[in-house]
């Protein structure tokens, strides 16, 4: 799966962060979503999407070597994480984060729910393996 | 309290103090949360007789169990308060993003209490509660001041801020969030500019505790599957509320040039389709919504260019064919403006098109507006209205009030065009030929909003002459939409896509473990139906029946113009036999009165006991 967006149509629902986080925590918390939205307004008046590209540089980052690469998804293992945070500061998109509730950095694994689910078809999948619920 | 924080925050900005409480589970379970919330606390805490504009009177502001949950459009916020604008009981809700921030920082409601010498804005950071300093901000647009808001805050900050004429007093001012949502009616933002409280920031990160998280997400998920299915997904959200436009126009509806008619010449300019065709820049949605009905545009007017939310059915019904404006952007420009400054655009455009027709009959003289000629359909004359009421300077003193108060002040008769009910302004269906539609405007608690029972698409149904069984329409409304504006979800699922309510029951059930069906929620509905009636007995002097007749102009004046509703009206017969029907089948007396019977049936024995104690 790899993340293709249509930001045009993004209306901000958060619909996206929604889902993550219970998927991913079984928790009522969108701010557990594994991809930031971020709303410019009054002018212009747009969203935009922050998502993990996969692109490693938490992994080159982290002193532990908790976060590990398989079939191209870096994931966080949590009982190597120590949350110093180096993960954080590497990430170029902003998405890989601490949150008090969960003991070890949170990031996206590709699970693509949020691709699925997502109403305004602004998230999709480049290789076509994860299917979008809206069809249009 | 699966559902629930079960926790609120009291503010008393005289004190400069906060505190957080504990919600009783018996509240929770008799009130459910958002509108029932704020019809408790208010009936409870509000003593008597406050004046709305005092030190004394507070403003509740409530989510429901829903709010923030992951499940389509679970994103309103109700605020409630006694209203400056009515006298009476007064909650009013928007969308956004704010419900789901507030609950996220750990609480279900915020009670506001108190006055502050300087101008303040409240700010929560999770536990971090604080009352600062708003002199910055104070004076400043509600638009721009969420701008700077944000850029003085951070952006993840969720706004709900009031404009001018909030601060300035004007009782149909409304609290804004979102560059374009809006709790809009009977003044609740008046009462935040009393207490000198210009904005509530919110940061919320915690997790909200529900029963069964597993299935929820099961359902939830089907339940945004179900309404991709359905066809109106696609064919209703490019247009949003905007899309009524034409329909509501075609059946002799569309209020026009204050009410004297039911059909615009210029409709089939102002529609959803000329928006987006027009001027709409973005589609923006309420949190975890799939129908964004949000158009975001931008307008250009004499060279100024302007971005605004909408323009909403509402704003083009009464900004629109109210004061005859027949152009999109035009009605933009002024819905902008109305924005900015803070003014509920229903009432605004009411009160305009009131304003429009003193003037076109002389009731208020040329000298009035500085010897300016005002008409309908000139965008500068209801921008310059507009102006004079948020400045409360001259004829905009009298009109800030609302139209019931203007009318009295102006006099000339001109209480029969004032058009509202019990003091709030009538919003867009033109009701002479709707019976249904005109007794829930009627017998609407906050007063004259089409949001408490849209009957109108039933009168269209069934026949709109048609008077047998709208009672018990209406009353069946009346205690559904509560319903929704408690779990603090968006009706237009329902409304517009036709999405069945009994979706509701299970997720309800997985988020607070409780196994209720709508004949569990609307004994609730029923319940907040009778306590806001009791809470306009209690503080209206002599309320009762009178209070529940539309302007003259409903019943006595035949619909001018052209459309398929010209030459009629509704007599006065009709409206009693309506009305009796309604009491009766309510369990009220003749005067409009809840029983005591009826209300102890519905555990409101400490209502009824007070009531009678007055
Ligand atoms: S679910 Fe889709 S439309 Fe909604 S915020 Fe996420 S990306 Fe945007
Ligand atoms: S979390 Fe950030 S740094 Fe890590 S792989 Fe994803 S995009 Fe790269
Ligand atoms: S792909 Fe999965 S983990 Fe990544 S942001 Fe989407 S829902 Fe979250």
């Amino acid at each position: 799966m790899k993340f293709k967006l249509n930001e045009e149509t993004c209306s901000g629902c958060r619909t996206c962060q929604a889902i993550c986080s219970l998927v991913h925590f079984e928790k009522v918390n969108p701010k557990l979503g594994a991809l930031k939205i971020d709303a410019h307004f009054p002018e212009p008046g747009a969203y935009t999407i922050r998502h993990c590209t996969q692109c490693g540089a938490c992994a080159a980052a982290c002193p532990l070597q908790a976060i590990e690469e398989r079939n191209g998804v870096y994931r966080v293992v949590p009982e190597k994480c120590v949350r110093c945070g180096a993960c954080v500061d590497a990430c170029p998109h902003g998405v890989i984060f601490l949150h008090a509730e969960i003991p070890y950095a949170v990031k996206c694994d590709n699970c693509g729910e949020c691709i699925r689910i997502c109403p305004r078809v602004a998230l999709m999948d480049e290789e076509g393996e994860v299917a979008n619920d809206v069809r249009l | 309290m699966f559902g629930y924080n079960g926790k609120l925050l009291r503010v008393n900005l005289t004190e400069k103090r906060s505190s957080v409480e504990e919600i009783p589970e018996k509240i929770a379970r008799d009130y459910i949360g958002g509108r029932g919330f704020v019809a408790r606390y208010l009936w409870d805490e509000i003593r008597p007789g406050t004046d709305p504009l005092s030190p004394e009177n507070k403003i509740v502001i409530a989510t429901g169990p829903l709010s923030g949950v992951f499940l389509p459009s679970s994103g309103k916020i109700e605020f409630g308060t006694k209203s400056p604008h009515t006298g009476g009981y007064a909650d009013s809700n928007m969308g956004g993003h704010l419900s789901s921030e507030l609950k996220l920082a750990g609480y279900d409601m915020v009670i506001i209490e108190g006055k502050s010498e300087k101008p303040v804005f409240l700010f929560i950071d999770d536990d971090r509660v604080e009352i600062r300093d708003a002199s910055a901000y104070w004076g400043m647009g509600a638009l721009s001041s969420e701008k700077k808001l944000k850029e003085d805050l951070g952006e993840e900050f969720q706004i709900a801020v009031i404009g001018p004429a909030g601060e300035r007093g004007v009782t149909f001012s409304c609290i804004s969030h979102d560059f374009g949502r809006q709790a809009g009616r009977a003044g609740v933002a008046c009462v935040m500019g009393a207490k000198g409280l210009k904005a509530m920031a919110v940061r919320g990160t915690k997790t909200v505790p529900v029963a069964e998280p597993g299935k929820l997400l099961e359902k939830s998920r089907s339940m945004y599957r179900a309404i991709y299915e359905i066809p109106a997904f696609h064919t209703w959200t490019p247009y949003g509320t905007a899309d009524i436009t034409s329909f509501i126009n075609e059946n002799g509806a569309f209020p026009t040039k204050n009410f004297s008619r039911g059909f615009f010449e210029k409709a089939g300019e102002i529609t959803g389709q000329k928006l987006r065709e027009k001027i709409h820049v973005k589609d923006k949605g309420c949190f975890g919504c799939p129908i964004p009905c949000g158009k975001y545009s931008r307008v250009t007017y004499k060279g100024d260019t302007r971005y605004v939310e909408g323009p909403e059915y509402e704003t083009i019904a009464l900004v629109g064919g109210n004061c005859l404006i027949g152009d999109i952007a035009e009605i933009g420009y002024i819905n902008y403006w109305m924005d900015e400054y803070g003014v509920d655009t229903i009432s605004g455009g009411n009160v305009i098109g009131f304003a429009l027709e003193c003037i076109e009959k002389g009731i208020i003289p040329a000298e009035a507006v500085e010897g300016r000629e005002l008409k309908f359909g000139d965008p500068d004359s209801v921008l310059y209205l507009l102006e004079k009421i948020v400045r409360k300077e001259g004829i905009g003193e009298i009109l800030s009030q609302g139209v019931r108060k203007a009318a009295e002040i102006l006099g000339k008769g001109s209480e029969r065009f004032a058009i509202h009910v019990k003091g709030l302004e009538v919003s867009g269906y033109e009701p002479r030929n709707a019976a249904g539609m005109l007794l829930a405007y009627m017998t609407s608690d906050i007063g004259a909003h089409h949001g408490r029972a849209w009957a109108i698409t039933y009168d269209i149904a069934v026949g709109r002459y048609e008077v047998k069984g709208k009672a018990e329409k209406v009353i069946d409304l009346q205690h559904i939409r509560p319903v929704i504006d408690m779990l603090t979800v968006c009706r237009f699922p329902w409304i517009e896509l036709g999405f069945p309510l009994e979706e509701y029951e299970e997720v309800f059930k997985f988020v607070t473990g409780l196994d209720w069906g709508w004949k569990e929620f609307k004994k609730v509905g029923e319940r907040v139906y009778n306590l806001t009636r009791a809470f306009n007995i209690r503080e209206i002097k002599g309320f009762g029946r009178k209070d529940d007749y539309p302007p003259k102009r409903f019943y006595e004046e035949p619909l001018e113009g052209e459309g398929p509703t010209a030459g009629q009206h509704v007599s006065l017969e009709v409206l009693d036999a309506m009305l009796d029907d309604y009491y009766s089948l309510r369990g009220w007396t003749k005067d409009g009165r809840p029983t005591k019977e009826k209300l102890e049936e519905l555990d409101l024995g400490f209502v009824s006991r007070e009531l009678e104690s007055i």
